[in-house]
């Protein structure tokens, strides 16, 4: 297996995301393959090739630093899953 | 012929001549979704009301003389592009219940344009998947035989236009979300050069891959679409601030002095005998009209891509996706004690597997130690990818390949194995990391399932890809077949 089970469950906190006992281990055997499948790009000569990271001939996009009209508060908090006072509201971060 | 199956063409001309209302129009398509999307199941959202009422503000427009080519024209609008005050869920249990507070950048110009939308197309959660059976909601069944998939990630899309539960639809392609689904349904699907379209609205899956595009009936649906959703949009910094060229222009029915390229590596292993015969086919109609054909065309890379595509666009996802944490927006799950506790359940129980096996991926590709012989890795050959198109549009104006190596599969044939449907998408992803615009386009019936022909060009070059595909579609009749329903 390219990838075990520890690796799985910390990767999955890398992101904040948690996974059941069955989830783990279904995706280290999938993970893995798909891994193993990876290795085809390692037999490709890319010395001396600059990465792409997007495919425009652009470079950094910039406008002019004026204010303009938002979307209001309330249509942005609407969808909130909780909210108060003009804030959405999480449970405590710090213990 | 019922009103549900007009081309848009066909539809505005008869709106233009008062020969038929939008309302009669809108009223038939959505006669059609009540007889058929029972089997279909098409959309996640339908929209009778608002297409109603849209189709009552185009009847009149249109009798004050202020109808555009579009103008109450019935569509389908993919469910990962924003439409304000309407439910937009990705197809996902995450966003279930999301009313965007604002239009997309393409929903806004088709408003504009006399839009009447009649529902929310169903898809792959977050665009990821080639089945629509990833659908947090319900799978979509393709209308040709519906014990097979339609394709996907836009396979909503694509099933109701042939199932004609819409003259046309909106769809997002970022390894083949559009072009696939297309084929597999036997319509006609648009992927343009990325940037050619805003992204604005459209919810992110890979940022530097995704675009939007149009699935319609014809070639000329396809050209009348363009012409109204590409462009410029400055929420949008990717977009091209270019020129955009009326692409009704391109409609020219022969294909004199077109060099066409044959990529010798898109018939793939594994590739069905009779979407090749029916590819190879469709080149020497084209030779026919006139074009030059090159059929050993060499692009090394082709395979390799493959797996380029599965560490960038996870990685994107990835970083796109942290967005869902349960506070701002969509699920949360508050069963846990604190803030972190919560964000990890809601992303545990909001987010379906093909969604969680990618943030994964993308998590694994990006993580200390694997950076560099993953990602960077990708990206090297991501370059590599892009100079072997580069070199072959020196000598071809188009290159010519499959869409799909097989007909539509059977639904649940792929589901437990990721792999395999990965690699359903071979022949359409590199177009996404080159940032190439492709076309797919009605060529044929194998054992009654539709084939579709990819017609690739240089970026910005769509006017070349429309021409060459309406002349092919002009000199066949691929495109007029309909599924039995």
């Amino acid at each position: 297996m390219a990838i075990t089970r520890e690796e799985v469950r910390h990767v999955a906190m890398l992101f904040r995301m948690s996974l059941s006992e069955e989830e783990i281990a279904r995706l280290q055997q999938q993970l893995s393959q798909i891994i193993d499948y990876f290795q085809v790009l390692q037999q490709v000569d890319t010395e001396g090739v600059p990465p792409t990271s997007h495919t425009l001939a652009l470079e950094n996009v910039m406008r002019d630093d004026e204010p303009r009209p938002s979307y209001p508060t309330e249509d942005i908090l609407a969808n909130a899953p909780l909210s108060e006072g003009g804030f959405f509201r999480v449970r405590a971060v710090l213990e | 012929m019922e009103l549900y199956d007009l081309t848009i063409h066909e539809a505005a001309a008869l709106l233009a001549r008062r020969e038929l209302s939008s309302h009669e129009l809108t009223q038939a398509v959505l006669d059609r979704i009540h007889q058929v999307e029972e089997r279909v199941e098409a959309y996640v959202t339908i929209t009778e009301e608002l297409a109603l009422k849209q189709a009552d503000e185009a009847d009149r427009r249109i009798a004050a003389g202020n109808a555009a080519p579009l103008t109450g024209i019935p569509a389908a609008i993919k469910d990962v592009i924003c439409t304000k005050g309407v439910p937009t869920t990705c197809g996902s249990r995450m966003l279930a219940n999301f009313l965007p507070p604002y239009h997309a950048h393409v929903t806004e110009r088709l408003i504009d344009a006399g839009l009447v939308m009649v529902g929310k197309a169903n898809m792959d959660e977050f665009a990821m998947g080639s089945s629509t059976e990833n659908s947090a909601f319900h799978p979509t069944h393709n209308p040709w035989d519906l014990e097979r998939v339609p394709g996907g990630s836009s396979g909503g899309s694509a099933a109701a236009v042939a199932a004609s539960e819409c003259i046309y639809a909106l769809g997002s392609d970022t390894g083949g979300s559009i072009r696939q689904p297309a084929a597999l349904c036997g319509v006609v699907g648009f992927k343009p050069t990325y940037g050619r379209i805003s992204r604005f609205g459209l919810v992110a899956f890979a940022s530097s891959l995704d675009q939007i595009g149009p699935l319609t009936k014809d070639v000329t649906d396809c050209a009348l679409v363009m012409n109204v959703i590409a462009g410029h949009d400055r929420r949008d910094s990717t977009s091209a601030p270019l020129d955009v060229p009326d692409y009704t222009q391109s409609l020219i029915p022969d294909l004199k002095g077109i060099r066409i390229g044959v990529p010798q590596e898109y018939f793939v292993e594994g590739m069905d005998s009779q979407v090749r015969t029916s590819i190879e086919a469709a080149v020497n109609k084209m030779a026919e009209l006139g074009a030059e054909v090159d059929w050993q065309v060499s692009l090394p890379s082709t395979g390799p891509a493959l797996a380029c595509y599965y560490i960038i666009a996870p990685s994107e996802a990835m970083a796109n996706l942290a967005r869902y944490d349960g506070v701002k927006y969509g699920y949360s799950d508050r069963r846990g004690d604190s803030m972190w506790q919560n964000m990890e359940l809601t992303r545990q129980h909001g987010f379906g597997d093909e969604v969680k096996r990618r943030i994964m991926l993308g998590t694994y590709a990006l993580s200390a130690g694997y950076y560099d012989a993953y990602y960077l890795k990708a990206q090297k050959v991501r370059t590599l990818i892009r100079r072997e198109f580069d070199a072959a549009f020196q000598r071809c104006d188009v290159l010519v390949t499959a869409v799909s190596p097989t007909p539509a599969f059977k639904l649940g044939e792929k589901v437990a194995d990721p792999l395999q449907m990965y690699l359903s998408d071979v022949c359409t992803i590199p177009m996404n990391i080159a940032g190439l615009p492709a076309i797919s386009v009605p060529c044929g019936l194998t054992d009654g399932l539709p084939v579709g022909v990819q017609i690739v060009a240089k970026p910005f070059d769509e006017t070349t890809i429309l021409r060459v595909a309406y002349a092919y579609e002009q000199a066949t009749d691929w495109h007029k077949a309909r599924p039995s329903l």
